[in-house]
């Protein structure tokens, strides 16, 4: 851990790959149980995208392994949404519960690979220019399918509309510092699926912090388990 | 729950100049979904530039059973076939 308090200048790094990867984890859990063939590799796709860019940050931050494997739950900097359950509670698995947290999730991210790609350090542009392209693809993913939910059935619009309201609190710290143009994001998509924008209420934060809820422990134990018991090993 | 979501034919341009070429099916609930599942399934080693997508109920298909009738005539007609013609040197597509 002493090696990342000496290099602050990855901090932002750090906590970009850390959403990346713990975000890949969570959507790995719609393998082989998405509601349709496509749309599970499509979650596949978009979680080994993911997978990717976190790999891409956390070599530039420091050694890949020891991040993604060695850190408890205190050492990650990822926002709290990116740890959360993709449904209601633990262990659940609700789509439209995805695609809300894809589309508030996908909307940050493309905002601060675009601030990455255009920034002075030509490696971390690098990163963040094949990045965006990738969270383009994500945010119309998600949005397609907040569009279809919003507007299906009396009870896809009711599930996805609780959906939004859970997770809403946690854009604050997911968008801190980009909040406007994130709004300016998600906003429109909400309104055009006929959508309640929920009101600014609650903000959870602390995950930036490493002060994570107790769901990330979990995800963890499962990600981590194989490298803990056999460290080094190797496919 | 796939049984009732439409079924799509897919087809796919290799590369500018060329034909979109057939390239398989899937489900989706409407044109613009295949469209993106089409580009997860079938493009995501590069494999095109452009995807077209078809509803397969809008595709009307020769039976088997005409086979004979449809296909058999064509097989004497050897002046239909461009045999007696050079080839140019470098052309690739004829």
């Amino acid at each position: 851990m002493s090696g990342l308090a000496e290099r602050a200048t990855t901090v932002d790094l750090l906590a970009l790959g850390d959403d990346a990867l713990i975000a890949a984890q969570r959507l790995a859990e719609w393998v082989s149980r998405a509601p349709t063939l496509e749309e599970d590799v499509a979650l596949a796709n978009i979680a080994l995208d993911q997978l990717g860019a976190a790999r891409m940050l956390l070599a530039t931050a420091g050694d890949e392994d020891e991040l993604a494997y060695r850190r408890d739950d205190r050492g990650f900097r990822n926002c709290l949404l990116a740890e959360l359950p993709l449904g209601p509670g633990r262990g659940d698995l609700d789509f439209g519960w995805t695609m809300t947290w894809l589309l508030m999730l996908s909307a940050a991210q493309l905002l601060r690979y675009t601030d990455l790609a255009a920034g002075a350090d030509e490696h971390a542009a690098g990163i963040g220019a094949k990045a965006v392209k990738e969270s383009t693809y994500h945010l119309d993913h998600a949005t397609q399918w907040m569009l279809r939910l919003g507007g299906g059935t009396e009870q896809s619009h009711r599930r996805v509309q609780e959906a939004l309201d859970g997770l809403w609190p946690y854009g604050h710290e997911l968008a801190e510092g980009i909040r406007d143009r994130w709004l300016a994001l998600v906003e429109p998509v909400l309104a055009e699926a006929g959508l309640t924008r929920p009101a600014d209420r609650w903000r959870p934060d602390g995950g930036r912090a490493g002060r994570h809820t107790e769901h990330l422990s979990f995800l963890l134990a499962e990600m981590q388990s194989l490298h803990r018991a056999h460290p080094g090993a190797q496919w | 729950m796939t049984s009732d979501v439409p079924l799509w034919e897919v087809f796919v341009r290799a590369r500018r100049g060329l034909a979109h070429t057939h390239a398989g099916s899937l489900h989706a609930p409407d044109a613009d979904m295949a469209l993106r599942h089409a580009r997860d399934l079938y493009t995501r080693r590069q494999e095109g530039v452009s995807i077209w997508v078809v509803p397969a109920t809008e595709i009307t298909a020769s039976s088997p059973d005409e086979k004979d009738s449809f296909f058999d005539p064509a097989a004497d007609k050897i002046y239909r076939h461009p045999t007696f013609y050079e080839l140019p040197e470098g052309v690739a597509h004829l």
